[in-house]
């Protein structure tokens, strides 16, 4: 068996490969499935309800994460909300949302935003009221108001954290968006729960599809990250990186 | 009968119980007893039959014997991924169990085509199929080419499955088919009562189906090319969400199955348009099951199938849906009740 | 005899149920209380029974491997960069899109969906316990190659205990996020509370939705709270570290200095 084995799973990676490339026939009959067209679609489906949703929870965490960081207050809660959000099972919550509110890609989104909203919001909590305070005791020497200390100095010296947890919701979002068809919006994710559509081939191929972007999604986030974290940081953090 | 003297060891434990210097202890000893009486109780209590109020009026050749040469044969029934296949793969597990068979189950396989290859590969060795299904999605026969009479089509499917070293058989009284369906108000509003009515109108009606159906022939392929109906959308769910979409507003029309519990529950609800064009096929179950097994197993295995299913009429099948749909009972129970009720098993 | 022979009459009207009156189930409740209390034996202990194996197996089995990482990584600094990045990408790809990478490999069934999970943990227990090492105070180290101590000896009897704190920390944020991904174990065929969510028509039970989501949250909580005693009980001998961030922020310079701020999902 050992020796089959690392064939077959070699077969099935090149079936998958193939499928991606290639149009084929569904296993059901009557029409063509795969292909790069139809990826290319599902694909953009996906980025759609995620981006979406990504969008929803950083308008929502972001200025709550920033007043709340620079006030000093509701430590805890950012914190617990951090914490609650790993403990929420993705497969609930989109199940509560079809089960009680219906189907569809508003629905959809809403659900996925309440997965990106704890990691955003308690980053940027912990990124802001972590920012050094000689620095923001400067800036009120100036004669800055609450606000323009808020947005022009924590901001971006908490960016690099805030960041961090921007990848990680990110990623949340991403990952989730594989179970919405379950809720009638169709991603990438369709290719794995319909086999019966899209036969073996599509059900890896999916896998890989899902995986490659959530691999692409974290790379470039971090891109953005690294663009993000001002040059003294950056040369500080080289300085004190130990980990 | 001192009570104390009653229970085994009952003595030293009423002792102790005296004797325990905190309340906190004597209580928790307390407790541990009367748990102990419940569980004897409990356990006393199953070994009386309860007497269903359904017995079978007498017709003795109904229960199922056990023959003790089957203990040797050990069967794994599978099924596909929903409600009416877990009941069914009950009723035929629990009734070869009846008869003597040692029985695994492995429901909730998936679709027909990883059901197809659990059997092939030996992980099940029977599971329940539809005439149609297996000749339209397995064999790629066109719907319009699946016989309507039941025994033609099992005859053609059993055909096919032989070719791959699989047998089925002889199918159930009810059949299951696809069906387009609507609110019964918005049918009246519409004035609809076949599927060629919606000519006209389906312009401006929202269709909602499975993932396959837009690939399917006997789904909205077909409603599109053999009807000639276009729809101002269709968007694809998961089949159990076929009722919700219909509440909720979303869904001007649903594809629903004609042994789904709510059509017989909320008949005043829930509607179905009549097919006057015979694109949907209609398939009855067919146990499937691999040629070895059957070989294996011996007379008693088809006997008992062919046996059980006598009374799952249509009636019978959406009352069982219900039940595990709508009145949210595990499968396994409301198989084990119509077994009994029919009198197949005590 | 072919299957259709009419019917012996045998079932009568009584089998045809009454469904006329409302009901909270029919009527589709959000949290229909006689039908948990009945059925919750039947329904709900098997799956939850086997959520905490899968959590249990899969946390500890994460551990042993991020333990083996770590030690490697000790005193080979140049290895902890690869090691984040390889436990990055694991951590990364979502869970679903691993078990069927793993199903032309592994099949279905419970030991795929171990391996993923575990797979899934290894970067946020790694990242701690390299975390817990690397913030031990140079004194103690000192004090302890004062004392004679070789480096191996340094690291179990002196900068192991102290990074304990910090490791627990790591395996209560994994078993957490272990317990909410399992749920998706039902989808490599391993059972699970994701089995009373979505097998067959249990995506539109509300109860049904309701009961097994809070057995996972509170499941989540169960394991957190049980890992912050522990985490607590072993870390009571120390001394409280000294805090070096100055000005406000200093509340919170113990508790996340050099430690990523989030280790999140």
């Amino acid at each position: 068996m050992s020796v089959e084995l690392p064939v077959a799973f070699l077969g099935a990676f090149g079936d998958a490969f193939e499928f991606i490339f290639n149009q084929s026939e569904s296993p059901l009959g009557g029409t063509e499935v795969g292909g790069l067209q139809q990826v290319g679609e599902l694909t953009w489906d996906h980025i759609k309800v995620s981006a979406a949703a990504l969008a929803a929870g950083l308008a929502v965490a972001l200025p709550l994460g920033l007043y709340l960081g620079h006030r000093g207050r509701g430590e805890l809660f950012a914190v617990a909300a951090g914490n609650a959000g790993r403990a929420i099972p993705e497969l609930v919550l989109i199940a509560l949302m079809v089960a009680f509110i219906g189907t569809g890609f508003l629905n959809v989104t809403i659900a996925l935003a309440i997965l990106a909203v704890p990691p955003v919001l308690t980053n940027t909590f912990v990124g802001v009221s972590q920012v050094d305070r000689t620095a923001v005791e400067a800036a009120r020497g100036m004669g800055m108001s609450e606000r323009q200390i808020a947005l022009r100095v924590e901001l971006p010296l908490a960016a690099p954290t805030i960041m961090t947890g921007v990848r990680t919701g990110a990623v949340n979002v991403v990952a989730t968006a594989t179970i919405a068809p379950l809720g009638g919006v169709l991603t990438l994710g369709d290719f794995i729960l319909s086999p019966n559509v899209y036969g073996d081939a599509g059900v890896l191929a999916g896998a890989i599809l899902v995986a490659l972007l959530a691999v692409a999604v974290e790379l470039g986030l971090a891109g953005v990250q690294w663009l993000v974290t001002p040059t003294g940081l950056k040369l500080q953090r080289a300085s004190a990186e130990t980990a | 009968m001192s009570f104390e003297k009653a229970l085994p060891g009952g003595q030293a434990w009423f002792r102790a119980l005296r004797r325990s210097p905190s309340p906190w202890l004597r209580g928790l000893f307390a407790l541990v007893a009367a748990l102990v009486l419940a569980v004897g109780v409990a356990a006393c209590g199953d070994d009386d039959d309860d007497d269903g109020g359904d017995d079978t009026g007498g017709d003795e050749s109904a229960l199922i014997e056990s023959n003790p040469d089957n203990e040797a044969v050990e069967l794994t029934i599978g099924s596909k991924n929903f409600d009416e296949q877990f009941i069914l793969g009950e009723i035929y597990a629990q009734a070869l169990e009846a008869a003597g068979y040692s029985v695994n189950t492995e429901l909730n396989l998936g679709s027909e085509v990883i059901a197809k290859r659990a059997l092939e590969e030996g992980e099940v060795d029977a599971y329940p199929e539809y005439t149609s299904t297996t000749l339209t999605s397995l064999y790629e026969v066109a719907p319009e080419d699946v016989p309507g009479d039941a025994t033609a089509a099992y005859e053609m499917a059993n055909a096919e499955l032989q070719t791959d070293g699989l047998t089925a058989f002889p199918p159930t009284p009810f059949t299951s088919a696809n069906a387009v369906g609507l609110l019964t108000e918005t049918a009246d509003e519409l004035g609809v009562e076949t599927i060629s009515d919606l000519e006209g109108v389906s312009q401006d009606l929202t269709l909602y189906g499975t993932t396959e159906c837009r690939q399917r022939i006997d789904c909205l392929l077909g409603l599109e090319a053999n009807y000639g109906l276009e729809f101002k959308g269709f968007r694809p769910v998961d089949p159990e969400l076929r009722y919700e979409v219909l509440d909720n507003g979303d869904a001007d029309l649903s594809i629903l199955f004609t042994t789904d519990g709510q059509l017989y529950t909320d008949p005043g609800t829930y509607a179905i348009l009549e097919d006057d064009q015979q694109l949907l096929p209609a398939g009855n179950v067919i146990v499937t099951a691999s040629q070895e097994a059957v070989d294996e197993a011996g007379e008693d295995f088809g006997a008992t199938i062919e046996k059980v299913q006598e009374n799952l009429t249509l009636e019978v099948m959406q009352e069982l849906n219900a039940r595990v749909s709508l009145d949210r009972e595990d499968p396994a129970d409301v198989a084990a009740d119509y077994l009994k009720a029919s009198g197949y098993i005590q | 005899m072919t299957g259709l022979a009419l019917p012996i009459a045998q079932l009568d009207e009584s089998f045809f149920r009454d469904r006329s009156e409302s009901d909270c189930i029919r009527d589709d409740g959000a949290f229909c209380l006689q039908w948990v209390i009945d059925n919750f034996g039947d329904r709900y202990v098997t799956p939850t029974l086997e959520h905490i194996v899968l959590v249990v197996v899969s946390v500890v089995l994460g551990f042993a491997i991020a333990f083996g990482m770590a030690l490697l990584s000790h005193r080979r600094s140049w290895l902890v960069p690869p090691f984040i990045g390889a436990t990055g990408v694991l951590y990364t790809i979502p869970s679903v899109a691993f078990f069927f990478l793993l199903l032309p490999i592994t099949g279905r069934g419970t030991d795929t969906a171990i391996i993923a999970l575990t797979a899934y943990n290894l970067q946020i227990i790694y990242r701690n316990i390299v975390a817990g090492l690397a913030n031990v105070p140079p004194d103690s180290k000192d004090a302890g190659r004062g004392m004679g101590m070789t480096e191996q000896q340094l690291l179990w009897k002196v900068e192991l205990p102290l990074a304990v704190p910090e490791i627990v920390a790591g395996l209560r944020i994994a078993t957490v996020s272990t317990v909410a991904i399992a749920t998706l174990a039902v989808f490599a065929g391993g059972g699970g509370l994701g089995q009373e969510i979505i097998a067959g028509s249990a995506i539109t039970f509300k109860t049904g939705i309701v009961v097994a989501g809070s057995l996972a949250i509170l499941m989540a909580i169960t394991f957190d709270v049980l890992l912050l005693l522990a985490q607590r009980r072993l870390g009571r001998w120390q001394a409280v570290r000294p805090v070096d961030s100055p000005g406000r922020g200093a509340r919170f310079g113990e508790r996340f200095r050099r430690r990523p701020a989030w280790t999140g999902r």
